[in-house]
């Protein structure tokens, strides 16, 4: 990686910040939970991660396999749990005359 | 294949913005966060076509089923009320896999010496991952401790080592990024010993514990969300030190939007982070009150007259809090305002910022409940009509209704907003007993001249009140 790709990802760490506080800024109190278990599961992305470095490594050690396997399980487990824990406290949060329909999903 | 890697990513963070934006109100939220799910497997593809030549595929496969198997289970299942202990937990080994990929990353470049290889932003790139590292670790051992505080498996209030704290924790801190300088030195020329890395997450893991540990259950929610936006930032950092946009963009917002929203939580408990996280919080005086005894008849005599005062009224707010969580009693209680707005009596609920262990924990079992979601107050909306109200009725909720925080400067929580409840015209208080809030400070409400006090379990209490409704 060159300084320019390192400054560019930069570029986009420093917006990427301004876009949360933007997007925060106009969620009501109410929905605070769904927020925090929904950022979580974006947080989930560290799966990715995980992937990168056991996918990209030529003939891993049996170190790297283990601590990569852990953290590819750690992390489906942050994503996808905390995907399903926000979906079901959502519904929860349907106008009344839905409410009673949809939950043959969960 | 590279550039559709990119555009893929691309694709994924602009569906997790549109996502998270839809969150913003009740109607677009569901719909928002499958947008984000969405966004999730697009980057999930993406980074499958990026490691396609790999030799590991059947270790991958195994550990994403594994995932999957232990992840999905407790998400569909857990019960409302316990919700902020499985998001604190899955939090947790978020901050964990970011802790392991840097150490992954450490074994693979030889101590980070073959980075060297390239010229480049070497040393950012050893820092992101040393900070990855840090933080990592001390949010996967922060957040398994608020769990096991949440789930009651450790105590709930502050344990603290007293005086030595402090520089017990800063000693840790110090500690562990002498070791992160260690390896980042050893970076540049023979790579430093791999004890070394395993001592920084020992130490940050240390670290964790500890400022877990003296943090009260009260306090729980700030903590939380404080963890979730560490979480994302060390994802961030991992994302940098990787190269990967997408892991970038996601761990920063939600970083960025987590300390705002911590910040928040904090200000509307009149406490700033660093007091929180310092920890100690009333962890002096304790809850001393016993059960009230004999509370069986104290209960049968009050429900009668609490539900003769209900029926009278014209306007009534409900406060719930932590003990609503506690008792399930949500279902009852709407049982309740179903009665009353059959007899024309109006019903709202005042929810203030930190009610419960979570942020809008209040408004999510309520929502359960099928309570409409407008009418739920949010505290500076509903102090006003306190003085308008003819009965409150408080669920398991203490110190966000203490009028000590407003009146009495020498209480521990003098300053913190609080909900007013003590200008309604009566206040029926329904409690398991008279002990002390989980900060452990009196409350002057429960001896205040028009407050009924309704010890037991809160569920039952407010069933036995609907009773007496219907009773003609």
């Amino acid at each position: 990686m060159d300084y320019t790709n390192f400054l560019a990802n930069i570029a986009i760490l420093v917006l990427s910040g301004f876009i949360g506080f933007a997007v925060i800024s106009k969620v009501p109190n109410t929905l605070h939970t769904p927020l925090m278990s929904g950022t979580n599961a974006i947080h989930g992305i560290v799966v990715l991660g995980a992937l990168v470095v056991l996918g990209t490594a030529d003939s891993p050690g049996i170190p790297l396999q283990i601590i990569s396997f852990v953290a590819i399980v750690f992390g489906t487990v942050n994503v996808i749990g905390v995907f399903v824990v926000t979906d079901r406290t959502l519904t929860m949060f349907k106008t009344r005359p839905t409410s009673a329909a949809t939950d043959g999903k969960n | 294949m590279d550039i559709l890697v990119y555009a893929l990513y691309i694709i994924a963070f602009a569906m997790f913005i549109l996502g998270l934006s839809g969150l913003t109100a009740p109607k677009s939220a569901v719909r928002g966060n499958k947008f984000a799910a969405a966004g999730m497997a697009v980057a999930f593809i993406a980074t499958l076509i990026h490691i396609r030549d790999t030799s590991s595929w059947l270790l991958i496969v195994a550990a994403l089923v594994v995932g999957v198997i232990v992840g999905i289970p407790p998400a569909r299942k857990v019960k409302m009320t316990a919700v902020p202990q499985l998001v604190a937990l899955f939090n947790g080994v978020g901050g964990g896999t970011v802790a392991l990929i840097a150490w992954g990353e450490f074994i693979q470049s030889d101590g980070f010496t073959g980075l060297h290889i390239d010229s480049g932003p070497v040393l950012a790139l050893v820092f992101a991952s040393l900070f990855a590292a840090i933080i990592g670790s001390l949010s996967f051992w922060g957040s398994i401790v608020a769990f096991m505080k949440l789930q009651q498996i450790l105590p709930g209030h502050p344990l603290s080592i007293g005086r030595l704290q402090q520089p017990l924790n800063a000693i840790l801190f110090i500690g562990s990024i002498v070791a992160a300088v260690i390896v980042g030195i050893g970076s540049v020329s023979t790579g430093a010993s791999p004890l070394w890395f395993v001592a920084i997450l020992i130490l940050a893991g240390i670290l964790g514990v500890m400022t877990g540990l003296p943090i009260g259950r009260a306090d729980m929610p700030v903590v939380i969300s404080l963890l979730n936006a560490l979480t994302g930032l060390s994802a961030a950092a991992a994302g940098l030190a990787l190269n990967n946009i997408a892991m970038i963009v996601a761990g920063m917002i939600v970083g960025a939007s987590g300390t705002i929203l911590t910040n928040l939580m904090a200000k509307a408990m009149n406490r700033s982070i660093v007091s929180i996280v310092a920890g100690g919080f009333g962890g002096g005086s304790g809850g001393a009150g016993a059960a009230a005894t004999g509370a069986g008849d104290q209960v049968a005599k009050s429900t009668s007259a609490a539900a003769i005062k209900l029926a009278y009224a014209n306007q009534v707010i409900v406060v719930p809090g932590y003990g609503l969580a506690v008792a399930q009693a949500q279902h009852a209680v709407k049982d309740m305002a179903k009665v009353l707005e059959a007899r024309g009596i109006e019903v709202k609920y005042a929810i203030h910022p930190v009610a419960g262990r979570m942020p809008g924990h209040m408004n999510v079992l309520l929502a359960e409940a099928d309570v409409e979601y407008d009418a739920m107050k949010e505290m500076d909306d509903i102090n006003g009509e306190f003085s308008r109200t003819d009965v409150t009725i408080v669920i398991g909720a203490n110190d966000v209704t203490n009028p000590a925080a407003r009146n009495d400067p020498d209480s521990p929580i003098f300053g913190m907003p609080v909900l007013n409840v003590t200008e309604s015209r009566s206040v029926i208080v329904l409690k398991r007993s008279m002990s002390a809030g989980f900060a452990g400070i009196e409350n002057p409400l429960f001896f205040g001249a028009n407050t009924t006090m309704l010890f037991g379990d809160s569920k039952k209490s407010v069933a036995q009140v609907t009773e007496e409704l219907k009773a003609p």
